[in-house]
């Protein structure tokens, strides 16, 4: 450790603005402190600087993402095996899913950060560390079969226009690893949709059709029990099946205080209240199926606890969290139980209030001042 | 011969070129002025009907401009939008009965968006700010000028729809002779969408505005 400290300092200086190495400040400064906290001191004004920047928060998240990858890993070489009829020991099914969900980490990786790093060089700005989180979710988020070429097409289009284009990390105003994930969904919807590519290398006899799938073209019966989709060792896309590892992600992002508890709070709330009205006036089976199962089905757990948290696009205002989150869990359960080209609801409402979250805010905020305002004149006048 | 001839401007002088040049660039009524978008999302998922649909605007804006600027000095100014939705419908009228007599094909492809070039914010942009206060020749210039500069945008975006969209350029296959498909190529199914076009004039205006400084808005 001490070496690479003493080593770092000692190249520093030619990475300064006018040294030999200037025009790579941002990389240096991107990896030295992704190694080492930041030791910046303010030199003007008195502000207090925490030794948890963004890196260390995104740091936080990955870790709570990583049991969904875990779970995500084996679940991939059990369908596997699970459709070809063939039984293999938790090892070798861990370490097929792992071959195929491990590239596609990769491509993330390097397609993001290249160019990140690349905007970060020419605008002269730092390295924004968002990535280290959306890098993660994108392969979580996709099905096990997506080309890797793909990947990386939908990777830069999220990076370039729906982040930087913006701004950088900070300024984008829709989740840039939803962005990837609906870019690829309208351009190649034969890899994103259906019963064929949710299982890697399938037999073709295996109906390997999602809960969602099943459910939006009236196979109610065929839907999974409660138990598997809630364990999660049913098809689908590679980090989103399984809600115990969902929760233990939840728990690590609540008690760090990284994610917000009244956003997921209030997804669940909504998704329940209009599975609930469903149930009340339902006309067909998909309709009947109880509120709460809504919850553990498909990308609604995942996206409540990981996207529709990321403090970026989601509303900044503690009113406007709860108005946020409740819309998202609402619009998720209509579109996905209405709409039927859409099976999953939670992409495109989590999207859809990323767009509205300002106005959310704006309006909380005036409604704020103009109650503080009447208090004021109240006072003025006695 | 009366002085007053002699001293005329040359046909192009350095005002008319100005008039033919600004609106291919710096000028855009695409990518500057951000008229005429509507057209541009909605035709330009081929290239056919988009370089049909650039004609189109080219012969309809070139024309409607020299005859209002000959109508100029008669028009009761209280009833000037109306003389001039009479003189571009009529016009658009006889491009809309061209093309169905000769390119069926496009026309239907194109099907309502022809007629729509009566309501192409350009057009009546054109007439209302240029033609009513210029002559005839710069107001031919000036039409030629900013149709060719939303035809270059459709034409531009139509190309990479078409190509990643459909892999073809002009209905010729060239992913599929170039192989691309046996390699695992899909088409891009965004880029029929129009979204998409949306996307691709966006990246032309950036395109535009990281070459030309003077565009850059003073923070």
């Amino acid at each position: 450790m001490k070496a690479l400290r003493n080593f770092l300092d000692k190249i520093k200086p030619q990475f300064e603005k006018g040294a030999k190495f200037g025009i790579f400040g941002s990389s240096f400064e991107a990896f030295e402190s992704f190694l080492f906290v930041s030791n910046k001191v303010t030199s003007k004004g008195s502000h207090i600087r925490d030794s948890i920047d963004m890196k260390r928060t995104m740091s936080v998240v990955v870790i709570a993402l990583i049991p969904a990858l875990l779970f995500g890993m084996w679940n991939v070489g059990y369908q596997h095996f699970l459709s070809l009829g063939e039984h293999a020991d938790f090892w070798a099914t861990f370490w097929f899913g792992f071959l195929k969900v491990f590239p596609i980490i990769v491509v993330c990786y390097v397609v993001g950060l290249g160019i990140e790093f690349a905007f970060a060089q020419v605008r002269g700005h730092e390295v924004n560390e968002g990535f280290l989180v959306t890098g993660m979710i994108i392969p979580l988020i996709l099905p096990p079969e997506i080309p890797l070429w793909m990947v990386a097409v939908a990777t830069a289009f999220a990076v370039i226009i729906g982040k930087e284009v913006f701004g950088g990390t900070g300024m984008n105003i829709l989740n840039p690893a939803l962005t990837a994930r609906t870019f690829l969904f309208f351009a190649y919807p034969s890899n994103m949709s259906g019963d064929k590519v949710w299982i890697a290398e399938k037999a073709d006899a295996f109906s390997g059709a999602t809960p969602l799938g099943d459910a939006l073209v009236g196979n109610i019966d065929k839907i999974p029990s409660p138990l598997e989709m809630f364990i999660g060792n049913i098809p689908g896309s590679i980090g989103e099946t399984s809600v115990i590892a969902i929760l233990i992600g939840a728990f690590i992002l609540l008690y760090t205080g990284a994610g917000s508890w009244r956003i997921m709070f209030s997804v669940v709330l909504g998704g329940l209240v209009m599975g609930w009205i469903f149930n009340l006036c339902a006309i067909n089976e998909y309709m009947q199926i109880p509120a709460w199962e809504h919850l553990i089905m498909g990308g609604f757990a995942f996206g409540a606890v990981f996207m529709a948290t990321d403090p970026v696009t989601a509303s900044q205002t503690t009113k406007g969290k709860i108005i946020y989150g409740f819309l998202i869990g609402l619009l998720a359960v209509l579109i996905r139980v209405i709409n039927p080209a859409y099976p999953e609801g939670m992409m495109l409402a989590i999207l859809f209030m990323n767009v509205f979250a300002p106005l959310i805010d704006h309006y909380v905020i005036e409604a704020n001042i103009k109650k503080r305002l009447k208090r004021a004149k109240k006072l003025i006048k006695i | 011969m009366n002085s007053e001839k002699n001293e005329r401007e040359p046909l192009f002088s350095f005002k008319n070129r100005k008039l033919l040049l600004n609106p291919l660039n710096k000028d855009n009524p695409i990518t500057i002025q951000v008229l005429g978008i509507c057209s541009a999302l909605a035709v330009t998922a081929k290239l056919e009907p988009a370089f049909v649909m650039a004609l189109s605007v080219i012969a309809v804006l070139a024309i409607s401009n020299v005859i209002i600027s000959l109508l100029r000095n008669g028009i009761p100014p209280r009833i000037r939008i109306i003389v001039q939705l009479v003189v571009i419908a009529s016009l658009v009228i006889l491009v809309d009965q061209f093309l169905k007599a000769f390119v069926f094909d496009v026309s239907k492809q194109l099907s309502v968006f022809v007629g729509l070039i009566i309501t192409n914010c350009i057009i009546m942009g054109r007439l209302e700010a240029f033609a009513m206060g210029n002559k005839p020749w710069p107001a031919f210039l000036d039409g030629m000028g900013n149709a060719f500069g939303y035809g270059w945008i459709l034409i531009v975006v139509a190309f990479f729809r078409e190509l990643l969209g459909s892999g073809t350029i002009w209905g010729y296959p060239v992913f599929d002779k170039l192989g691309l498909y046996d390699v695992g190529y899909k088409n891009n199914g965004f880029m029929i969408l129009p979204p998409m076009a949306l996307i691709i004039v966006g990246i032309i205006i950036w395109i535009q505005r990281a070459r030309n400084k003077d565009l850059i808005e003073e923070k």
